[in-house]
């Protein structure tokens, strides 16, 4: 090839596809990135929301990383398509809701794509042997290159060393003998070669890149798919699960409360689409109803509110229940008891 | 000169940062597109993306609950 190799890279906004990108530049192969928006993706947003992490950077990661690197950055929207990923993984799920091997090979099979479409040469991933018990094992990792159909056009360069030559390698894009043999858990040599390069104040994800892999949320996930009586969701019900205390009185409906004023902003943005509560007497959170909610239902809820208003200790709290149809009502009720809200309620 | 409005109120990050990728691939370099977020995260993130791919950030400011970017689209192209 006369002219400079092209790679696309799947860069996450972590340390590995930060380096993994690093070391092909430095060979000369002209990289861009693609970053993919599944709706759960652990980004600045729930940053966002919480008032109490204002003090944090609210930066992307992914945008940060292209940065450093010079690079372009494509943000894919894959919120559909993720959907059978996440209902039906091939593969199953790992510790959580984390379809993490059908996610890489979905991941990887976009990409192909994408290089076909675009005139890119081959896929550059951050993946390292042994480093994720689900999607980066010795006997995984081929399974990724293979169900994607990005085959040998697929290099992985922090690892590539502990595994079988790729096209780029082969036809001297790369250098192998310049690429890295990483392999386990261990963060270290990724963290010596980030020195190396003289790169500080990278992001490094504690679980995953993901909420799936967070036990509370997929949780929460599972309880929306048992009380729907099927796998599915939309955009907003998966953003909804990132924000507030949830808690299920009855099969039929569940609270959603703003735990301080940056959520109840959030929330607010879907008072058209749920019947909301907003206590009147006393200073209180928002809260959503998802779900169907009788009367007495609401009623109930409402008291659950009061329990979590400045109005807690006294006999009476007002609220206001405002309908679907943006008609409001006043509703006065005593707040539920810390006795009379049992821990199965929370979810 | 043109200015194309673009509505991402009520997104949260990267869907703001997403529209206006997606909306300044179809445009001319010259063009001006204002976008109007409420995630805060919109001004930060979106003159990243800007930077990144060779956009001017003309101007960034809030009023009221919107947070608002106003950028001109570069001669390279997309994003
Ligand atoms: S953690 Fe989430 S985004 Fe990452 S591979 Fe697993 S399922 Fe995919």
């Amino acid at each position: 090839m006369t002219r400079q190799p092209k790679a696309v890279a799947l860069v996450s906004g972590g340390l590995d596809s930060l380096l993994a990108v690093k070391v092909v530049q430095d060979q000369g192969v002209h990289v861009e990135g693609i970053n993919f928006f599944t709706g759960f993706c652990v980004e600045g947003h729930t940053h966002a929301i919480r008032k109490k992490e204002k003090a944090k950077p609210k930066r992307n990661n992914a945008l940060w990383v292209a940065e450093q690197l010079g690079i372009k950055l494509h943000i894919l929207d894959i919120i559909e398509e993720y959907k059978e990923v996440v209902f039906n993984p091939k593969h199953g799920y790992g510790a959580n809701l984390n379809p993490c091997l059908d996610c890489k090979v979905f991941m990887v099979r976009k990409a192909h794509e994408w290089i076909t479409r675009n005139g890119f040469d081959f896929i550059v991933t951050g993946e390292v042997v042994g480093q994720r018990p689900m999607s980066q094992r010795r006997d995984t990792m081929p399974v990724v290159s293979r169900e994607s159909g990005a085959d040998d056009l697929l290099l992985r360069p922090l690892s590539a060393r502990n595994l079988p030559e790729t096209i780029p390698e082969r036809e001297g894009w790369v250098d192998r003998e310049r690429l890295y043999g990483f392999s386990g858990r261990s963060r270290k040599p990724q963290m010596e070669l980030a020195h190396h390069f003289g790169f500080e104040d990278y992001a490094q994800p504690a679980g995953g890149c993901c909420f799936l892999t967070d036990a509370n949320y997929s949780s929460k996930l599972a309880d929306l798919w048992q009380f729907r009586g099927s796998k599915s969701y939309e955009i907003d019900d998966i953003m909804l699960l990132k924000v507030g205390r949830h808690l299920r009185p009855r099969p039929n409906f569940k609270v959603i409360i703003a735990r301080e004023e940056g959520e109840g902003r959030f929330l607010q943005g879907y008072r058209k689409q749920y019947v909301n509560l907003e206590t009147l007497s006393h200073p209180g959170p928002l809260a959503l109803i998802d779900g169907e909610a009788s009367e007495e239902d609401i009623q109930l809820a409402a008291r659950l509110v009061a329990r979590y208003s400045k109005g807690r200790g006294d006999d009476r709290v007002e609220l206001q229940v405002s309908g679907l149809d943006g008609v409001s009502h006043r509703l006065a009720v005593v707040p539920l008891s810390a006795a009379e809200v049992p821990e199965s309620w929370y979810l | 000169m043109k200015t194309v409005i673009l509505d991402a109120r009520r997104l949260l990050c990267p869907m703001p940062v997403i529209r206006v990728q997606d909306r300044v691939a179809d445009l001319e370099p010259g063009t001006r597109l204002e976008a109007f977020c409420t995630d805060p995260g919109a001004l930060i993130d979106i003159p990243a993306w800007c930077r990144i791919n060779g956009h001017r950030v003309v101007e960034t400011r809030t009023e009221g609950d919107d947070y608002i970017v106003l950028l001109e689209v570069g001669r390279n192209g997309n994003g």
